[in-house]
């Protein structure tokens, strides 16, 4: 629901484009990206992989990887109602944002955590770098409590634990408490249960949408799942070979698709709560964005194609409220 | 009454996991019984570690089991040697989860596809016209002949790995996890391919997959795996629909559906928790330690598969 209660921007991301420098040539994975996270929602980029929904969310904390950088572009960040540009920020000025007031829970539970410390440790070190407790004593007490907040079993004993000592659902709970560990105000998280099993998803997802409405915090969640979207977002941004090419309130994707892509995602997907004939695939594949096609990038697949779509890109365009489009469909 | 084609019967795969003194064993797959029809799919789903894959391998004698037996068309798999196996390795095979590790990056398509072919000692008097063939059965065309697997994205790897099963004309295919590795848009073609192709062939199918939605676009039946054990077969409708045992009841609330308004108005029974070690199972019910309508009987004794509706098999003490 795109409720009025989200007014207050909390991240507007601006004219946004990342390329790649690779030996392969460059490779144009975020152009022309534009879109505003207010504060206290739940919002949702989805797409498939290289569409750039894990690039766009490193630039919003300048931590694109290298070879990739940002071409061009702003990341407004309303601190205190003071907008700053991230992006422009010297590295002990971001230091003091990344893992404070941005925090990122990544895809991969193992590769997160360091397995030569304990996970008590880990999630501790976090708040000392920050100065959000006075010493490690209080530290460790704090992490008792986090971790009995993301409901980990037994957290007096787990802090003590190393990573391989851990489920992997377990992991990304201790993921998910270091990211909590600063109370942020964005917490950033990619791919946060793909790697997981659907009975721990579903707990894990239950725990975010309680941390959101408990501590007031702003999601941005990353994912390739729609059934991932329905259930956990207020707001939608479907991503194409480096474009939005829909923006809405959730009921509206999912009731009032416009793009040719997001309606023949939902159809592509099988749903578990009927019984379908045939799905509909998308015809092709994803387009190598080196070489990204002319015009519209999804118009080699788009079964609407006109000869405008070939040679010129769509702007996004607004069509109804809060429900934006990059189509020549509804362009004009 | 259609002949099953394949009959497994009380199969066992215990796995070495070290241990000093005491030998410990991982219960991969710990008694599992059931039927597979000629001509449909039976999907298998569970979460990781439940021995889903190891199911399938077993009944293709990739791996020899601790006990049980698995008959094909009759004959015992899990006896056969010499060239009665060799028989039936034409007659049953496997596509992996992975097409980027399946494939051998050093061989050309033609070959990749020739090769089932020469192992088996059979000839064909236009290879290329053969092969051809077999590659448009799959969506690809004569263009794709001589180029190497590093060449094609994951959905047409997969295409590849299908055609190379379909060269041999095999009855019986394990399909493991065979879409997993793959975007969405691209998964639904394969998945329709794999029906157009089940059709055309008359194949029977073993669907192994974690993902609910797709076992039951593609099964007829289902069978429910927790822990090395089957806690539920049934149409797939009526599975999805009327759910019985507990941890299928879980397994369909967790799934997140791709409906904003029927997510919220899912119901929440919310089991804790993760699936116990295979090593050192909880005696009686497996999923009695996280099951919110266990008893003192589901910790002492294990509950076996009772048909409680017609084609409706459940195994738990609450039927």
């Amino acid at each position: 629901m795109s409720s009025p209660q989200f007014r207050e921007p909390l991240i507007e991301v601006k004219d946004l484009y990342v390329y790649f420098y690779t030996y392969a040539g460059v490779v144009k994975a975020i152009e022309d990206m534009t879109f505003t996270i207010y504060k206290g929602e739940k919002f949702c980029m989805v797409g498939e992989t290289g569409c750039g929904k894990s690039v766009t969310s490193r630039a919003l904390a300048n931590i694109v990887p290298s070879p990739g950088r940002i071409v061009k572009g702003k990341v407004i960040y309303y601190r205190d109602g003071k907008p700053i540009n991230i992006l422009e920020l010297s590295e002990e000025q971001l230091r003091e944002i990344r893992g404070k007031e941005i925090a990122y829970i990544v895809q991969d539970p193992s590769s997160a955590l360091d397995p030569l410390y304990t996970i008590g440790y880990q999630i501790v070190e976090t708040m000392i770098d920050h100065y959000t407790v006075k010493d490690w004593k209080e530290g460790y007490k704090r992490a008792v409590e986090l971790l009995r907040e993301v409901l980990m079993p037994d957290p007096e004993q787990r802090i003590k634990n190393y990573p391989h000592e851990l489920s992997g659902g377990q992991r990304q709970r201790a993921v998910i408490s270091i990211g909590l560990s600063n109370m942020p105000r964005l917490l950033i998280a990619d791919e946060p249960t793909s790697s997981l099993d659907v009975t721990v998803q579903a707990q894990l997802l239950e725990l975010l949408r309680r941390l959101v409405r408990e501590h007031g915090l702003t999601l941005f969640l990353i994912t390739h799942d729609m059934g991932v979207v329905a259930e956990m977002c207020d707001r939608v941004a479907v991503l194409y070979a480096g474009n939005i090419v829909e923006l809405a309130p959730v009921d509206e994707i999912f009731k009032n698709p416009k793009h040719p892509y997001t309606m023949g995602l939902l159809r592509a997907v099988p749903n578990p709560q009927a019984d379908i004939e045939k799905l509909e695939p998308i015809p092709g594949t994803i387009p190598n964005l080196i070489y990204p096609p002319p015009g519209c990038r999804f118009h080699p697949r788009c079964p609407f194609a006109r000869d405008v779509c070939k040679r010129e890109k769509p702007p996004l365009v607004e069509v109804g409220p809060g429900h934006y489009v990059r189509c020549w469909l509804h362009a004009e | 009454m259609v002949e099953p084609l394949v009959h497994v019967e009380g199969l066992k795969k215990y796995f070495p996991a070290g241990g000093f003194l005491k030998k410990v064993w991982v219960k991969a797959v710990d008694g599992i019984s059931f039927d597979i029809l000629e001509g449909e799919t039976l999907g298998l789903v569970g979460e990781s570690g439940c021995g889903k894959t190891t199911t399938g391998r077993l009944i293709l004698r990739l791996i020899k089991p601790t006990a049980g037996k698995v008959l094909f068309a009759g004959k015992d798999v899990t006896r056969l040697r010499g060239k009665e196996l060799k028989a039936f390795r034409r007659e049953a095979n496997i596509v992996f989860q992975d097409p980027y590790t399946s494939l051998d990056p050093r061989q050309t398509v033609f070959n990749i596809i020739m090769e089932p072919l020469k192992t088996h000692g059979i000839q064909v008097d236009d290879p290329e016209g053969f092969v051809t063939k077999l590659l448009y059965e799959v969506g690809l065309n004569e263009t794709h002949l001589y180029r190497y697997p590093h060449e094609f994205s994951g959905g047409q790897r997969q295409r590849i790995a299908i055609a190379r099963i379909l060269a041999l004309r095999p009855k019986f295919i394990v399909l493991d996890e065979p879409t997993s590795a793959l975007d969405v848009s691209v998964q639904a073609q394969i998945l329709n391919m794999l029906k157009e192709l089940q059709k055309k062939y008359g194949l029977t199918y073993l669907f192994i997959s974690h993902n609910l939605g797709v076992v039951r676009y593609m099964s007829n039946r289902i069978a429910v795996m927790y822990l090395g054990k089957i806690v539920e077969i049934a149409p797939a409708k009526t599975l999805f629909e009327n759910p019985l045992h507990p941890y299928t009841k879980a397994l369909l609330a967790s799934i997140p559906v791709p409906d904003p308004e029927a997510a919220r108005a899912k119901p929440k029974i919310q089991i804790t928790g993760e699936p116990p070690s295979p090593i050192n199972p909880p005696p009686g019910c497996r999923f009695a330690p996280r099951c919110p309508y266990a008893k003192d009987l589901c910790r002492q004794k294990e509950p076996k598969l009772k048909e409680v509706e017609h084609n409706h098999f459940v195994a738990c003490w609450l039927y």
